[in-house]
């Protein structure tokens, strides 16, 4: 359908999460919260969900569709 | 009292706003058909279906209401997902979507007049397309009343730019690109909120300290010390738990008609599932939104038990719900006000974009059902048939246009009259409710005749209207509550309790009037004609090419035990 979601996710993702992270290291004193620097470590894992699925977009790409790759959609006898 | 909110949360909420635009402007390129436009040209692939199928439904009322019944009522109210929704989901994938993909309808109206004729299929059309604006302009207000309290933005101002954007979007793009933002939407609010409900059980003390302290939750409130953290043994008895509702009123009217009526039969999510690209796809779509949606209590509701914890017994931060003028618990401002006690600049915007991508997406998924059922079933079945595809295309744009107008003048009618907007509510809910038995019958006994479809509808909605007319939950004050047909015969112990069996009354009456008035009709369509659409007259699926673990049967068991696990860890 045009547009891989993947590389939306990936990069809106990538972006918010290295956004977070820098953030959580330039001013650790206003990322705190209950004694843990939440910008940072959940900047990371947003950063990590983000490249895995840009990483998927890149390595798996899906394959163009064939017009009669209905799988199952053939109904057959009982 | 309003959230400051800094550079760094606003320029997450700025590119937040980018990509959501933005995919409605690369998919434009690819939107060329009437297809493209109300079907995403039925080539989404099931991973993605699933979890725009999960989304649709996630909208405000759904977070902001969860979280604030998880406060109210404690983790009983994970029965809304673990005997409500996931079993309908499981129910819906595996023997109902064959008919619905199979037959090539285009909307669940559609299905209807395939099946039925063209009454039942015009009843259904009109009542979901006003049912759809209401929704999302019931969302739209419920927004803009929420932006002003929490960041003191304009109410007008957050309704017309919102309504911009998700008009730019659909416009543009369609149902990929609402499918799209639904996804994008999904991992906002699991990331948003993970952060949240660690944090919050860090404050409570871990699940003992929590458990603790909901144990003080229940004897204040004068029930046994489980009753906000057992989803089951309180259940036996309606007035031994802060829900008021018992297990029978529980499992029929909850679990079977109104989680099947909402999943199975509402087009704003079965819309998701028919734009899947295969028939294999389609039928795995909602299986795979059971994964994340049998979860979800942990995102939603475990967040309100926190809070209610907290506020009875106060932990190390001092969070605690704010009262309302009457001295009540305001409960539907747990979530947001969590965001805010919890969460630095930095997360609180992404949380905040989590609390609006799940507004826009609520909008969105009503406004896309709208413009199809309108463009399919209403344009072009009543007033311009036969016309170029082309020109059906542009017809969903217009509809698009019109029916996010429609919301923003519902939101303002919200605003004005905000009984008007219950009123409306409340009667919608008494037409979905009886839908279920309508499907059922049409799609598991041949005899089921269009008479007997229509004539049963009628009398389903018509039998709930007469229950809540004579019936009323304990301490009602308004009319509007129940009991203005009648003094009330009955009084139920909550408002909860009263919903659940007006549902059960109302699908009871459909079922029973369909099958008679079926019997007593002659039968207008043969075995061939129902071949696709009715379940003994379709020859079976043959699950060939498709590994063992994509099959629709081996996802639905592996959903339900894990499911029953869950039932039993918090029974």
């Amino acid at each position: 359908m045009g547009l891989d979601i993947r590389l939306p996710i990936g990069l809106m993702f990538g972006l918010i999460g290295l956004i977070l992270t820098v953030y959580g290291v330039t001013a650790p004193a206003a990322s705190q919260a209950l004694g843990h620097n939440v910008n940072l470590v959940w900047g990371l894992c947003i950063l990590a969900f983000g490249t895995v699925m840009l990483a998927s977009w890149k390595l798996f790409p899906t394959k163009p569709r064939q017009q009669a790759s209905h799988d199952d959609s053939e109904p057959s006898r009982h | 009292m309003h959230i400051d909110l800094s550079t760094i949360d606003y320029s997450i909420l700025a590119i937040y706003f980018v990509f959501v635009l933005g995919i409605g402007w690369v998919l434009k390129r690819h939107t060329k058909t009437s297809s493209d436009f109300f079907l995403s040209g039925r080539s989404i692939p099931a991973w993605v279906a699933g979890l725009a199928f999960l989304s649709a439904n996630l909208g405000a009322q759904e977070v902001i209401g969860m979280g604030a019944s998880g406060a109210k009522y404690g983790i009983a109210t994970s029965h809304f997902y673990w005997i409500g929704a996931v079993p309908a989901m499981v129910f819906v994938g595996i023997f109902m979507m064959p008919f619905y993909y199979g037959s090539k309808a285009r909307s669940v109206p559609e299905f209807l007049k395939l099946r039925f004729d063209e009454k039942t299929r015009a009843f259904n059309a009109i009542t979901f397309a006003v049912m759809t604006i209401v929704s999302s302009g019931v969302s739209m207000y419920a927004m803009g009343k929420l932006l002003e309290v929490l960041l003191g933005w304009d109410f007008d101002l957050s309704i017309w730019v919102s309504a911009a954007i998700i008009l730019g979007y659909i416009y543009l793009g369609g149902l990929t690109s609402a499918i799209y933002n639904e996804v994008l939407q999904f991992f906002l609010i699991v990331l948003g909120f993970v952060p949240l409900t660690y944090l919050g059980l860090q404050d409570a003390g871990g699940w003992s300290g929590l458990k603790e302290r909901l144990a003080e939750v229940a004897t204040q409130s004068g029930f046994s010390s489980g009753a906000w953290s057992h989803s089951w043994q309180y259940m036996g008895s309606a007035h031994a738990n802060p829900m008021g509702v018992e297990v029978f009123g529980l499992a029929m009217g909850l679990g079977f008609v109104l989680s099947f009526g909402y999943w199975c039969t509402d087009f704003l999510v079965v819309q998701r599932a028919m734009a899947a690209d295969s028939m294999s796809s389609a039928r795995r779509t909602p299986l795979i939104a059971a994964f994340p949606k049998m979860l979800f209590p942990f995102l939603v509701i475990l967040p309100g038990m926190i809070a209610i914890a907290l506020t009875v017994h106060s932990g190390q931060t001092g969070f605690h719900l704010p009262l309302k003028p009457d001295g009540s618990y305001d409960y539907d401002l747990t979530i947001p006000l969590m965001l805010q006690h919890y969460l630095p600049s930095g997360l609180l915007g992404l949380g905040l974009c989590a609390l609006m991508a799940s507004f826009m997406s609520g909008m969105a998924g009503n406004v896309t059902a709208f413009n199809t059922v309108w463009t399919y079933d209403i344009y072009q079945s009543y007033i311009a048939p036969k016309k170029s595809d082309n020109h059906y295309l542009w017809m969903g744009r217009m509809a698009t246009i019109g029916g996010l107008v429609m919301s923003v003048a519902a939101a303002y009618l919200a605003q004005q009259f905000n009984n008007i907007m219950d009123v409306l509510q409340l009667v919608f809910a008494f037409v979905n409710a009886p839908l279920f038995a309508t499907f059922l019958l049409g799609m598991f006994w041949k005899r089921t005749t269009g008479h007997g479809a229509f004539w049963g509808l009628l009398s389903g909605t018509l039998a709930a209207t007469i229950h809540h007319g004579i019936t009323a939950p304990i301490g009602a004050q308004t009319l509007l509550k129940g009991g203005w047909l009648h003094s009330p015969i009955h009084l139920y112990p909550s408002e909860m309790a009263q919903n659940f069996w007006t549902a059960i009354f109302a699908w009871t009456t459909c079922f029973v009037l369909t099958i008679v008035i079926s019997l007593a009709t002659r039968r207008q369509k043969s075995d061939e004609d129902l071949e696709g659409l009715v379940f003994w007259c379709t020859k079976r699926q043959v699950e060939g090419g498709v590994a063992w673990w994509k099959r629709p049967a081996v996802l639905g068991v592996v959903v339900l035990a894990m499911t029953l696990a869950l039932n039993i860890l918090f029974f």
